[in-house]
């Protein structure tokens, strides 16, 4: 089947012309596509623009800069990509990668040439690199279009020796890291966009072409050093900053939101529990923090070690989860999202108003609890810039290591988990609640521990939030947080980890990078859920069996679980 | 032979309508007891009374020595008394094996993968299939996989809720044979169900439901040969 038979506004008409097209002319597909990647790739070379103040100097040739280089970049995919269609493997599909790629280096070019004609004064004033990228993109696109389409045969993966298998992990997790820090780097909003539009194309065109499914196939038998790999590469980040906490402090706000939509997605994810006032167990977890720090304004003369302090974060959010959890959930979900909906306001209220005007005064009322100290681990102060090999690690990167611990320990705990009894237990609540009764589940009870270690873990990042932003107010807990935890794990995919770490970083990175979707992020974010769950409800990375729950009907994909069961059955 | 499961003037109501109206009944160790009854009978309620599921106005469910009408769900799968219930339930999105490990879910012993093998014994085409969503199964596989998973909780008696519901003469008689065998491992069984013919000839006794009360009881020869049980529910004059 091909893919053109999705779109419902292609006709049919409209789709046999293509097809007939396809057939008279899709050998020369390639051609088209090496032809249109190699004219991107010269457009890298050429000047885009008259005026070097624009898109960071992309004015001069042969010196590429910018989006000269984005350009290549998509030249060498579209070449590769080209070369492959020649080859026609059958574990690749580089005509539906090549018609990813073609259709971003389009928007791509179209952006480009948009943003230097918009900064310029006039289309007059793009020059000849610009046009040339675009002639290319068209090509490319063409290329894609034309090409034939292939059933993939999974079967025929070639199988690498380990250590080459471990190195292709090593070197892609390299780029990942190379990429972010370059991509955290761009300043120029309009730079920006083209890389990411860039990122984009490239991404969308390996896993179109069926190399993404690869690389995770490599993963999937190399889980182990991937997960190494992936936790060293996010080590070495903060080396990559060389001193600068700019991109550091925003990476730490990444790993606070993630560490608790992680935990948000236990309870929403694998129990299924839908709870619109999650970020109240954060806030329990902060203002415990708050309240037992060296904090002149704490109001609790107690300063235990932070350990202590962590694990009573933990103990008084999981206690507030039980309190909440134990009237609301002997009944139907709904019922639930508005409970926890109320409890998330009561939660900020109540912050707000234990001024010690009405009743004891616990958290200095709207002011807050400001000037909370450092944390100090033994003598190293988490405040100071440290050097290691010749490097400086700010403040923030001391805060980033210490969430990394945290990241992984929530990833832990959800792992075990969802792969233990208890996890099955949730599966079977998720899919038919009265049959899970039957059987013996007690749903009572595990929903209920669900929603006690998703509070205890959101508590325990709390604590660590409340000293890396150095105060703590009720207005950062309003319903809008709760809401965007929320989005993030449905963004990235319900039940998976990679999914929300996806999610969150998505979620958390474009507000402070680009301008514009600051402004108007709740419009973006809602347009960006709408198209999600009308092209691929079960989020950016999803589990093959979350797929199937959206995509019944898909027998290729059943097959493919089918063999996954089997897989594992031995 | 001593009541495995006795039932006394049960009465259930779904908020003021009574849907059974003080019934008793027994079943013995290592009986096949029939409940039938048409639609509305209060069969279906019976059962997930005794399981837990609903609660009782009053009366008394004691199985194997123990009342049950206080004791959660999970606790009475712990006890011995699994149930495959009306309309299969299966979970359609998992697969055969993970459904019947969930049917274990109240164990925490090792004789779970023997189990499985048992189950796949009394059902060769489970373990043919042991990898594929259940959802795609046809109605009699699905019954005999709600049957598996039941049997993976290693009950003392099985409550099946009509295992023959939209299931081909063929395949309904692949099940109750597979009833039969039950039996004879050890395992007893209260059967509710609509085909009344089926049910009772393999019952050792039976009981007629009409409207929330037993109106007649028997073995299950005598209720076959009942005037009465022919007329209402064999069609023959």
């Amino acid at each position: 089947m091909s893919t053109v038979t999705h779109s419902p506004d292609t006709t049919d008409t409209e789709l046999s012309r293509l097809d007939r097209l396809r057939e008279q002319h899709g050998d020369r597909a390639a051609i088209l596509a090496v032809a249109g990647g190699a004219l991107l790739l010269v457009s890298g070379l050429l000047s885009w623009s008259y005026d070097n103040r624009i898109l960071d100097d992309v004015s001069v040739r042969f010196y590429p800069l910018g989006i000269q280089l984005y350009a290549m970049l998509l030249g060498i995919v579209a070449l590769a990509l080209g070369v492959l269609l020649f080859r026609r493997p059958q574990w690749l599909n580089p005509g539906r990668g090549l018609r990813a790629v073609g259709w971003g280096s389009v928007v791509f070019a179209l952006a480009g040439i948009i943003a230097v004609a918009y900064q310029a004064g006039g289309l007059i004033n793009v020059n000849e690199g610009g046009w040339v990228g675009l002639a290319g993109a068209v090509l490319v696109l063409a290329g894609g279009l034309l090409s034939p389409h292939v059933d993939l045969d999974v079967r025929t993966w070639p199988r690498l020796p380990s250590w080459a298998e471990i190195l292709v992990i090593v070197v892609m997790l390299g780029l990942l890291l190379f990429a972010t820090a370059y991509t955290l780097n761009v300043d120029d909003p309009a730079t920006f966009g083209c890389l990411l539009i860039t990122l984009l194309a490239v991404a969308i065109g390996l896993v179109g072409s069926g190399f993404g499914e690869y690389l995770g196939f490599i993963g999937q038998n190399n889980r182990r050093p991937l997960l190494l790999a992936a936790f060293l590469v996010a080590f070495l980040f903060p080396f990559t900053q060389d001193g600068s906490d700019a991109n550091m402090s925003i990476a730490t706000q990444i790993l606070i939101f993630a560490a608790t939509a992680l935990g948000l997605n236990i309870v929403v994810g694998l129990a299924g529990l839908l709870d619109l006032g999650y970020i109240a167990f954060l806030g329990t977890g902060a203002y415990v923090g708050a309240m037992l720090s060296k904090s002149a304004f704490a109001t609790i003369g107690w300063n235990p070690p932070f350990l202590v302090v962590m694990l009573l974060g933990m103990l008084v959010a999981s206690i507030f989860g039980l309190i909440i959890g134990s009237p609301t959930l002997r009944v139907s979900g709904d019922y639930l999202a508005i409970v926890t909906l109320g409890f998330g306001e009561i939660f900020r209220l109540a912050m707000f108003n234990l001024d010690g005007n009405n009743g004891p005064d616990l958290t200095n009322g709207p002011n807050g609890i400001p000037g909370i100290p450092d944390l100090n681990f033994f003598g190293f102060d988490f405040g100071q810039t440290h050097t290691v090999a010749g490097i400086p690690l700010g403040r923030f990167s001391n805060y980033y290591f210490l969430l990394l611990l945290l990241i992984a320990f929530v990833i832990l705990v959800f792992t075990r988990l969802n792969d233990s009894r208890i996890g099955r237990g949730w599966v079977a609540i998720r899919e038919d609640e009265r049959a899970a009764e039957a059987m013996g589940v007690n749903v009572f009870g595990l929903k209920l521990l669900a929603f006690a270690v998703g509070a205890s873990l959101a508590g325990l990042a709390g604590t660590i939030k409340a000293h890396q932003d150095t105060s703590v107010t009720p207005d950062q807990y309003i319903f809008l947080e709760s809401a965007f935890l929320l989005a993030a794990v449905v963004l990235g995919g319900m039940g998976t980890v990679a999914g929300v770490l996806v999610g969150a970083t998505v979620l958390k990175l474009l507000p402070e990078k680009a301008r514009i979707v600051n402004d108007y992020r709740l419009l973006i974010f809602g347009l960006l859920l709408v198209v999600m769950m009308r092209f691929r409800p079960e989020g950016l990375v999803a589990s093959k069996r979350r797929q199937l729950e959206f995509h019944e009907d898909d027998e290729e994909l059943a097959e493919i679980v089918q063999s996954e069961h089997l897989e594992e059955a031995k | 032979m001593s009541a495995m499961l006795e039932v006394k003037d049960l009465v259930v109501s779904y908020g003021k309508i009574k849907a059974v109206k003080g019934i008793s009944f027994t079943v013995d160790q290592g009986e096949v007891v029939s409940l039938i009854g048409t639609n509305g009978a209060g069969k279906t309620t019976t059962l997930r009374t005794i399981s837990g599921l609903l609660r009782p106005v009053s009366g008394s469910i004691v199985f194997d020595g123990r009342d049950l009408t206080k004791v959660a769900p999970h606790e009475i799968v712990s006890l011995g008394l699994a149930h495959s219930p009306e309309g299969r339930r299966i979970f359609p999105k998992l697969s055969v094996e993970e459904n019947l490990l969930l049917g274990a879910f109240s164990r925490k012993d090792k004789g779970i993968r023997e189990d499985l093998a048992a189950a796949f014994e009394l059902f060769p085409i489970l373990e043919e299939r042991r990898a594929q969503p259940a959802g795609t199964f046809s109605g009699g596989e699905q019954q005999m996989l709600a049957m598996g998973r039941a049997m993976m909780s290693r009950p003392k008696m099985l409550m099946l809720d009509e295992p023959s519901m939209g299931l081909s003469p063929l395949m309904m008689k692949r099940i109750m044979t597979t009833v039969t065998t039950l039996q004879q491992q050890g395992t007893t069984i209260l059967l509710v169900e609509q085909n009344a013919q089926a049910a009772l000839r393999r019952a050792t006794k039976g009981y007629v439901l009409e409207v929330g009360s037993i109106v007649l009881s028997g073995t299950g020869k005598e209720l076959l040969a009942s005037d009465d049980v022919r007329k209402a529910y064999l069609g023959e004059d």
